[in-house]
């Protein structure tokens, strides 16, 4: 088994002679080590501290200031909200804390309506994608294995080129003189065009079509580590193909299947350029409500009251994917 | 397996796959055609190929975006590599949650919520010390490597922990140096795992346009940003051969990287069996 690592080495033989080069270049390494020592530093908490202040700084601090903002009046100017705190004079200070905002949201038909909305397009997307991709993770796993990387990069291939692309493709596949509508026209079926651009059918279709890859990928591992002596003894004993699948794929694949449906819901629920390309003027999401507040309205406060309270309505599923993922770690392990 | 679920399976496995690339075939088809209408068949033709290479505008788009992801990857995958080394290595330590938790947060926030909250912190900081000054390349830079560092974490970080920690015991066992193993053991073996975190890193920043869109000034437009003004005024040709010149480059790349990492298993199973047949 030692002789097999040494092997491994030999694979990439270029790679450890050059490094050892850079690290007698590095001289000052050492010099470095010696000065963080000085200053109570270890390396593993010079390693650790170099993300987490950029973290700290990038995605922490950001969120504090969404926070505060979202609380904060709007005035004109730059930038154009009211601070919190004002020194009225050396002694006193003004605190002021407006949860106007909230309140807007809440009395605000167009906003609820917006909130419902999104939740519904993520949650009937979620579902067609399951259904489809459900199928297509359970083919792949049980492919021959040769087929398997292959099938596997075809369902990925898609992911890495532009999705704006690829959202912008179905505007021309559904638009009036669009592909579909071009088929069905010169086949007779229809006599004149069915409008499928601007509806929440083509939103739904988008996010399905997008975000597809996300669900298969974790179905795929969860079905392919699925333990196949099982249906068969369930076979044996007389169960049906359908109550089988019901009874031991589903419960034993639930870990593939919650983390796909949260991989899917939780970016479907936020997302802007599926409704704005191919949504109408009242597929109205939250992600495009905040965009519009934002850069049409010019209303930052109540933009990022807009973000909080997505940000409220993501917290359930993102600890729900948090905990599965967690648990597929350790399956792993 | 029983005849008629296979059955089933394959139809749905076919559907799938053509619902993934008939999208992507059309915008392929209809890049080479000569009617401005991009559905109406006229005839073949390589003008929007020819229209595109004099478009100065995408041309520097796409320079931009080139020079934006090529940094961000390079900072994502630094800062995400030693973020994925101390969660995989370094076991409990103060702030570890804390640093799992912004780590990965990144991959399931909503982009108008990043984009937002870091536009707001740039505002806040020009106001508070001056710097950055205006928006443009660095705060579009910082924005994305902020959001990719995260998928290079979660990368390495698994990477490391299906890695067996014996090879590095066994060299610190020896009196290597911590640093010394990590360049001369740990690095060379996760080194395919970076370098797939350094593709993923400048593919998210090359493809983003939410986040930009909030974090980018006048005169800064990356390719996203441009395609998606055209593209909200209706579908054009030109558009559709950029969309295919992207997609083959991305093809090409994607496969021949396939290709090699299987020729590397293959050697790596091979180098095994011969071992375990020498040791025998």
């Amino acid at each position: 088994m030692k002789r097999g690592r040494t092997g491994n080495r030999r694979s990439s033989p270029f790679v450890q002679p050059e490094l050892m080069a850079w690290m007698r270049a590095l001289g000052p390494y050492r010099w470095a080590s010696v000065c963080l020592r000085a200053w109570g530093m270890t390396g593993r908490a010079a390693v650790t501290s170099v993300p987490y202040l950029w973290l700290l700084l990038f995605f922490l601090v950001p969120f504090l200031i969404v926070l505060k903002i979202s609380v904060s009046d709007i005035r004109l100017g730059m930038p154009p909200y009211e601070p919190l705190i004002t020194w009225v004079s050396a002694q006193v200070v003004e605190f002021r804390l407006n949860l106007a905002n909230y309140a807007f949201l809440w009395e605000d038909a167009l906003y609820r309506h917006a909130y419902l909305n999104s939740l519904l397009t993520a949650g009937v997307s979620t579902l067609l994608c399951l259904l489809i991709g459900y199928p297509m993770a359970y083919g792949i796993a049980r492919a021959k294995p040769s087929w398997r990387n292959l099938l596997l990069l075809l369902v990925m291939l898609p992911f890495w080129t532009s999705f704006l692309l690829r959202v912008y493709a179905w505007i021309g596949i559904l638009k009036n003189n669009g592909l579909i509508n071009n088929l069905l026209l010169a086949i007779g079926v229809i006599d004149e065009p069915i409008v499928m651009l601007q509806t929440d059918f083509a939103v739904y279709l988008g996010i399905v079509y997008s975000y597809l890859p996300f669900m298969v990928l974790p179905l795929y591992t969860a079905i392919e580590k699925l333990d196949l002596s099982l249906l068969e003894a369930a076979a044996d004993l007389g169960c049906r193909p359908v109550r089988a699948f019901l009874a031991i794929t589903v419960p034993l694949t639930m870990t593939g299947i919650v983390a796909g449906c949260m991989l899917v819901f939780i970016p479907a629920v936020g997302e802007f350029v599926i409704p704005a390309l191919l949504g109408g003027p009242d597929s109205l999401m939250i992600g495009r409500v905040l965009w519009e507040e934002f850069f049409n309205n010019r209303d930052w406060p109540v933009a990022s009251s807009v973000a909080i309270a997505m940000l409220l309505l993501l917290v359930i599923p993102i600890m729900i994917l948090q905990r599965v993922q967690g648990q597929q770690m350790w399956a792993h392990r | 397996m029983n005849q008629r679920r296979s059955f089933f399976v394959l139809t749905m496995m076919t559907f799938g796959f053509a619902f993934l690339y008939i999208p992507i075939l059309s915008l392929i088809v209809y890049s080479f055609n000569e009617s401005r209408l991009v559905t109406v068949w006229a005839g073949f033709s390589t003008k929007w190929y020819v229209a595109l290479l004099h478009n100065e505008a995408v041309i520097n788009a796409a320079k931009l975006s080139l020079k934006i992801a090529a940094l961000n990857a390079t900072g994502a995958t630094i800062l995400g590599t030693l973020a994925g080394l101390a969660l995989a290595r370094f076991g409990r330590f103060r702030g570890r949650s804390l640093l799992t938790g912004m780590a990965t947060a990144p991959l399931v926030m909503p982009e108008v919520i990043t984009g937002l909250s870091l536009l707001l912190l740039f505002v806040a900081m020009e106001q508070a010390f001056g710097w950055p000054a205006g928006r443009g390349f660095t705060t579009i830079t910082i924005a994305h490597i902020t959001f990719s560092m995260a998928y290079v974490t979660v990368v390495v970080q698994s990477r490391l922990s299906t890695l067996d920690e014996s090879l590095e015991e066994a060299a610190m066992d020896l009196g290597a140096r911590p640093a010394k193993v990590f360049f001369l053991i740990t690095l060379p073996i996760i080194l395919p795992a970076i370098l797939a975190g350094w593709l993923l890193a400048f593919t998210l920043s090359w493809d983003d346009l939410v986040i930009t869109s909030f974090v980018s000034g006048p005169g800064s437009s990356t390719l996203p940003i441009l395609i998606f003004s055209k593209v909200r005024l209706g579908v054009s040709p030109d558009i559709n051969a950029l969309a295919t010149i992207l997609v083959l480059i991305v093809a090409t790349g994607i496969v021949t990287a396939g290709i090699y990492m299987q020729r590397q298993q293959k050697r790596r199973d091979r180098d095994m069996q011969q071992a375990l047949a020498d040791n025998l």
